[in-house]
């Protein structure tokens, strides 16, 4: 049990304790589990294949998560504001690659650039720099929106830096849904390489065009293997560079005690804008690749994933990486159990419960440290 | 592109002047004289009044649009003031009153949508659930004030399975007595006695009332554990909640058993009982509810709460209660709020409940100054007026993709209202009604005069 604060006894201290009724919080967070496990379980036994097919897709999802969690948890660790703008920046991440693909085929460079190159060059170098592309445009952006809309405001009440960021995220939904910016309609979206499937049952196997893989296969396909892979290197990149780095000491620091830091002779502005940059590149590498396995994109596509990356951020405990990637592993799974077992609209409503019973039980988060004393 | 600029000038007028009614509606409220102040209730809701009936040659002043945009300023200001009583008085960052906004329009909407088709059981049911539901809320109460430091989550375990046995015992008694009703009611053709003139406004009132309690019932609930996380914390969870409220009734037909509401095709055939009469009331009750609770000795524990919470326990106050007193009054009045609009639309769906659309209610409060009543009712006019009234017309007249350039300009108003002034339009400032009385007699001898309350 968390140590919450006593509901406060006014006057006689003769009432006795109300320790001994723990049990019964305890007793229904226990029913709660043991109905999940029950009913989890049941699926399980039920048909594995398909279960392990929904788990594969709530990784996929997972690991989309995960880029974007970081971005907000970098954020709120060193100037505690909530940047709703980010999943617009995720969606401006996913528009520019979808510009650079199909207007200026962007993916196809080396083929055009050196015309006798090995196509294998193209199909990795290709798509490699169209996400880089992305990554750019969005750390420009949101350096930009950082300097124009947030830093003025660092010293204000934190309610207005919050508004503000409402407000960066409206104008972005917005002005993205002009038909002359990007579109307010979904736009279908060309991936920027070919999929390939593979099907999983006594050892792995290629889907050949125009043959269904056998009943009781897994299905999987280059599009999970990319995301993984980029959402994993993304984590470990991070790290080296939180753990390593002289700016990522900086980070650290400012993100401890911003003033002290700034005695020590650290940049802080500098710092703030160089965190913004970084959560915006992994935001825009999301955008990329969640528009690549969903391949339908539009003006607002970033406000549901962007939330729900915060809202794994909290669950991991918001401020702490390891944090925000196993609060999206918990996101991307419940997401994707709900909708294979219970109905696609439901998928919010059980993210968003899973969020209200984890900080009931750890008010700060799974890996989150106890808040600090108010000064 | 035929810009017209007598429209331009008259919608100006007008909404300068739906700002002084506000103004003067609050200074009529705080005159001293009993007879004053009725004479000026009805003075102010007169005007408005035959503002809409009686015509000025070809036309009246206040046309349905208009009347329209009334009826949604004076919700929005019910619900912008129950966000101000939890963030602005009590400091805690509340993303889910559009949650309790969108369940009581729901709950009202379902009371008068069955009753006018010959169905008690809504009544029945959320009438006698919401109160039974309370009794039971605070029995438990009581029970648990024996013991100190009863662990949070027991606590609303108990409360859970009260409210939840609550809630079956008013549908079995609803289910029994719903067979009285039903031959008094008549079907939707023919209406029966009770399903007709005075009978359905009275109804109409009650489930406004009960919508509001229900709603406020279910933010202790939702209140009780979620309160004790800390301020960040607590607004996504309460944001959460918003969404969980807005899927549930995208699934009202299928996982719920409500197929009257029709999940997300959205609700239709809600009787338009709303008049300006009610939209009235209901605003002058809320604003008078409100500012005796900020003036009384309740409310003053509630801002102390805000200002230092550790301060406040000190003091002996208990922050936990007064926490969730203020988020459940917050929730009741939101829930009025969505009652009376759910009469005057007609037709509810969940799309109008999206918690996008919730940032507004704490836009508004923002920007009419924290913790200023004054200054949330003013902004709630001010933003309906401006936002869905002028702006939405004058971008119409300009071609089909102006209203998307609707939420580009406003932003950006927002973004420079921030930037020059962050404390909001009023900041602390109240009018009238709404000011703390001065102390009427002079200070006596050996007690020095009240220092002036310090915001």
């Amino acid at each position: 049990m968390p140590d919450q604060p006593p509901v406060q006894s006014t006057s006689n201290a003769s009432r006795t304790s109300g320790a001994h009724l723990a049990w019964i919080g305890q007793g229904f967070l226990w029913l709660l589990a043991a109905l999940a496990v029950f009913v989890l379980g049941r699926d399980l036994l039920k048909d594995p294949a398909l279960f392990a097919q929904i788990v594969l897709s709530g990784l996929q999802l997972g690991f989309v998560y995960a880029l974007i969690a970081l971005g907000y948890t970098m954020v709120y660790g060193i100037v505690k504001l909530i940047n709703f703008a980010h999943g617009d920046v995720f969606m401006v991440g996913a528009f520019v690659s979808f510009y650079a693909v199909t207007r200026f085929e962007l993916h196809r460079w080396p083929a055009i650039v050196f015309p006798g190159i090995s196509p294998v060059v193209t199909v990795v170098v290709g798509p490699i720099t169209v996400m880089l592309l992305s990554m750019v445009v969005c750390m420009a952006m949101a350096v930009t929106i950082e300097r124009v809309a947030y830093k003025p405001l660092r010293d204000a009440p934190r309610i207005a830096a919050l508004i503000t960021a409402i407000g960066v995220s409206f104008f972005l939904e917005f002005f993205g849904a002009l038909s002359f910016v990007f579109s307010p309609r979904f736009i279908p979206y060309q991936r920027p390489f070919e999929v390939v499937t593979w099907y999983m049952k006594d050892g792995i196997h290629l889907v050949t065009e125009g043959k269904s893989p056998p009943d009781g296969s897994i299905t999987f396909s280059n599009i999970f293997l990319i995301i993984a892979a980029a959402s994993i290197l993304m984590q470990v990149l991070l790290q080296f560079l939180v753990r390593r780095t002289k700016i990522g000491k900086a980070m650290r620091a400012a993100a401890f005690d911003k003033p002290a830091a700034r005695l020590m002779g650290i940049n802080v502005d500098r710092v703030i804008s160089f965190t913004f940059a970084v959560g915006a590149a992994f935001a825009g590498l999301g955008g990329v690749l969640y528009a690549i396995a969903y391949s339908s994109i539009w003006s607002q596509m970033g406000i549901l994933p962007g939330l729900k990356a915060f809202v794994a951020a909290v669950l991991g405990g918001i401020g702490s990486i390891p944090g925000a990637f196993v609060g999206a592993m918990i996101m991307g799974q419940a997401e994707a159990l709900t909708m294979g077992y219970i109905s696609t609209p439901m998928r919010d409503a059980v993210a968003f419960t899973i969020l209200i019973l984890v900080l009931l039980v750890r008010p700060t988060g799974i890996f989150g440290e106890p808040e600090k004393e108010k000064a | 592109m035929d810009l017209n600029v007598g429209f331009l000038l008259l919608s100006l007028v007008k909404i300068s002047a739906v700002l002084a009614w506000v103004y003067g509606l609050i200074q009529v409220l705080g005159l001293r004289s009993t007879w004053a102040r009725l004479g000026g209730l009805l003075a102010a809701f007169g005007i408005i009044q035959l503002a809409i009936a009686v015509p000025v040659g070809d036309t009246v002043v206040l046309n349905d649009f208009d009347l329209g945009l009334l009826y949604q300023a004076a919700t929005m200001a019910m619900v912008a003031l129950g966000l101000n009583l939890i963030y602005g008085f009590n400091g805690q960052f509340s993303l889910g009153q559009w949650g309790f906004y969108g369940i009581g329009a729901y709950a009202s909407a379902d009371i008068t949508y069955r009753w006018t088709n010959g169905d008690a059981r809504g009544l029945l049911v959320l009438g006698i659930g919401s109160i039974l539901g309370w009794l039971v809320i605070l029995y438990i109460g009581r029970y648990l004030q024996r013991y100190r430091g009863v662990p949070v989550l027991s606590a609303f375990t108990l409360y859970l399975l009260g409210t939840v046995v609550a809630g079956a015992v008013a549908v079995f008694i609803g289910n029994l007595l719903n067979p009285l009703f039903m031959p008094l009611l008549g079907q939707s053709n023919a209406p029966g006695p009770l399903n007709s003139g005075v009978a359905v406004q009275v109804v109409f009132f009650l489930s406004v009332l009960i919508a509001g309690v229900f709603a406020a019932g279910i933010g202790f609930l939702f209140g009780l554990p979620v309160l004790t996380l800390g301020s960040d914390y607590f607004g996504i969870a309460t944001l959460g909640f918003s969404i969980v409220i807005q899927t549930l009734m995208v699934n009202s037909d299928t996982i719920l058993p409500f197929p009257e509401m029709k999940g997300g095709r959205g609700m239709i055939g809600i009787p338009k009982l709303t008049t300006w009469f009610w939209a009235f009331l209901f605003l002058v009750l809320v604003i008078v509810i409100m500012r005796n609770l900020i003036h009384s000795s309740t409310g003053r524990a509630i801002l102390s709460v805000r200002e230092d919470e550790t301060a406040a326990r000190v003091m002996g106050i208990d922050v936990a209660r007064y926490k969730l007193m203020a988020f459940a009054m917050g929730s009741l009045f939101a829930g009025v709020g969505g009652g009376v609009y759910a009469h005057f639309i007609g037709f509810l769906s969940p799309g109008t409940f999206d918690f996008l659309i919730g940032f507004n209610p704490l836009i508004i409060v923002v920007f009419g100054g924290l913790g200023s009543m004054s200054g949330t009712i003013t902004a709630s006019f001010g933003w309906i007026f401006f936002l869905e009234g002028l702006l939405r017309v004058i971008l119409g007249q300009l071609g089909t993709e102006a209203p998307t350039w609707r939420f580009v300009l406003y932003p950006i108003a927002l973004l420079l209202l921030m930037l020059l002034r962050p404390q909001g339009l009023l900041g602390t400032v109240e009018w009238g009604f709404l000011k703390a009385r001065e102390e009427p007699t002079a200070p006596r001898e050996g007690h020095p005069a009240p220092a002036p309350a310090k915001q």
